[in-house]
């Protein structure tokens, strides 16, 4: 397989997929259900999901494994399963990249803890790091190609998280984080402190995903590439604004507002490009159309 | 706080507004300070806690609102004003002091998400209301049972995913079945809500943040009393 770095330091823009939580409420997760627990108990939908972000052209693929640290899974029962559970994400995102006849990669996501770490909050940082670090060997085990920080807006969260899956693995790893109060994370972190701080850090790339809209967004990119120009940047947005239709709620962003977007964060410096919340493959197929022709 | 400062040579009027500082900077130390000296010169506790402690944070929520102050800065206020509070309050409950409204708060089911319901929580205790907090990962089940014991005047519903969002929802169906809806306000909060979902869920409104939802507590409790 191809590394990963020669294609982070090429030119050309890898497309991620879109939303993973999306989906499986559309396949029949009830809200507030723990996701992670189909890595096991509905394994073909979860690969589904994957299958389809493959074939609309997802180069990387994120596992089923956000909410998957210990302090996430304990609200549904299941913190004596994190190594299972994770592996398992991995598993069954290893299966589909291995069936797509060009390379994907796959990558464990793994979200915020949910809790505030110390000073603020009562957790301290070597028990996130430890959480991190159980997530990371059971996504490793599983066979991801590296690890993928995510949503996160605080920078003590950020490092724990570094720290754990180094104590466990030596794969690359990629981080991100949510702008989505006044231009800032919700702890106050701005794009430009992010990758000031970030690019410390033993990681691949760096970026913005969730937020609020996919023009903030665009705006957090910009920041970031001025910040640093030779970053490899990260950028997931939202598939415009959440809406409830019949009772769901449903984003109000297009395949084609998703298309325009794509073009745009690329020209603004973003290397890695995908979607977050409320996106489908259809959105992610029309991103890949749009940054094929700006390939050429 | 300044070392230099003591504050037992200053005015009532100084120390007030050196509690607005203090408060700002998170001084936890120094406000509980303050909070005694003004009631060993037997100020109201009513009155510190409106001119100074509310005072104070009416100031931390609005450059919070304003993208000013972030949830740490405004986390370290709420802990210096309920250093000040944890005073003030078996005062406050001896005395005849008006009540601002009783206010049941807490994260919807599937959610562990306690940030900013912890934030609203502070900032309404704050303004001077009666806060219960419920806690987080809420069953419609437990939010029944928590409205039923506390007759509270508002109900704060707290989601930060989209994939819990809905369950507000779920609980605002309930509350309608169970004929308590009519007696409640209703409002809403976290990252993923909007306006228009707020609406169709059947909200009476969406708070933007911890400060709005102090603002918007406080306009509907001047509604419910018909001013």
């Amino acid at each position: 397989m191809e590394p990963l770095q020669n294609l982070l330091h090429s030119d050309t823009p890898i497309l991620l997929d879109g939303a993973m939580g999306t989906m499986l409420m559309d396949a029949g997760l009830d809200h507030g259900d723990a996701p992670e627990a189909w890595n096991t108990l509905h394994p073909e939908r979860v690969r589904k999901i994957h299958r389809q972000y493959i074939k609309a052209g997802s180069q990387i693929i994120l596992t089923n494994s956000f909410g998957g640290t210990s302090y996430r899974l304990a609200m549904h029962n299941l913190n004596d399963r994190v190594f299972e559970l994770n592996k398992a994400a991995a598993e069954n995102a290893r299966t589909e990249a291995d069936a797509a006849s060009r390379t994907v990669w796959i990558a464990g996501s793994m979200g915020p803890t949910g809790q505030m770490m110390e000073p603020l909050g009562e957790i301290r940082f070597e028990d996130v790091r430890d959480a991190y670090a159980e997530q990371a060997s059971g996504l490793e085990a599983g066979g991801v190609d590296l690890f993928w920080i995510e949503t996160m807006s605080d920078l003590h969260e950020v490092k724990a998280a570094v720290a754990g899956i180094r104590r466990v693995s030596q794969l690359p790893i990629s981080a991100t984080m949510s702008f989505d109060t006044h231009g800032h994370t919700m702890m106050g972190v701005s794009p430009t402190r992010a990758v000031e701080e970030l690019e410390q850090l033993d990681l691949v790339s760096v970026g913005a995903n969730c937020g609020t809209g996919s023009d903030e967004l665009i705006q957090v990119i910009s920041t970031m590439q001025e910040t640093d120009p030779d970053l490899p940047l990260v950028a997931k947005a939202n598939a415009g604004i959440p809406e409830v239709v019949d009772g769901s709620v449903v984003y109000n962003g297009t395949p084609d507002l998703m298309a325009d977007y794509a073009r745009e964060v690329y020209h603004r410096g973003a290397k890695l490009i995908g979607a977050c919340c409320g996106s489908t493959p259809e959105h992610i197929q029309a991103m890949a159309e749009a940054l094929k022709e700006m390939d050429k | 706080m300044n070392e230099e400062i003591n504050i037992h040579e200053m005015e009532n009027d100084e120390i007030i507004e050196l509690m607005k500082e203090d408060l700002y900077d998170g001084y936890r130390e120094e406000i509980m300070k303050e909070v005694q000296e003004l009631l060993d010169r037997d100020l109201e506790p009513y009155d510190i806690l409106t001119r100074g402690l509310v005072g104070g944070m009416d100031i931390v929520g609005d450059d919070f609102r304003d993208g000013i102050l972030f949830v740490p800065e405004v986390l370290m206020s709420a802990k210096a004003m309920k250093g000040g509070m944890n005073i003030l309050q078996p005062l406050l409950a001896a005395s005849d002091a008006p009540q601002q409204g009783v206010v049941v708060i807490g994260t919807v089911k599937g959610d562990i998400h306690d940030i900013g319901k912890n934030l609203v929580a502070m900032m309404l205790e704050g303004a001077g209301f009666t806060v219960i907090d419920i806690g987080i990962n809420l069953s419609v089940g437990k939010y029944l049972e928590a409205v039923e014991k506390h007759q509270p005047d508002i109900l704060g519903l707290s989601a930060l995913l989209t994939t819990t969002m809905p369950y507000m929802r779920t609980v605002i169906e309930a509350l309608k079945e169970k004929k308590l809806r009519d007696d409640l306000i209703v409002l809403v909060g976290g990252a993923p809500l909007n306006e228009a979902f707020a609406m169709e869920i059947g909200a009476d409104a969406y708070c933007r943040n911890a400060a709005l939802a102090v603002d918007m507590a406080k306009k509907f409790m001047k509604i419910e009393d018909g001013a």
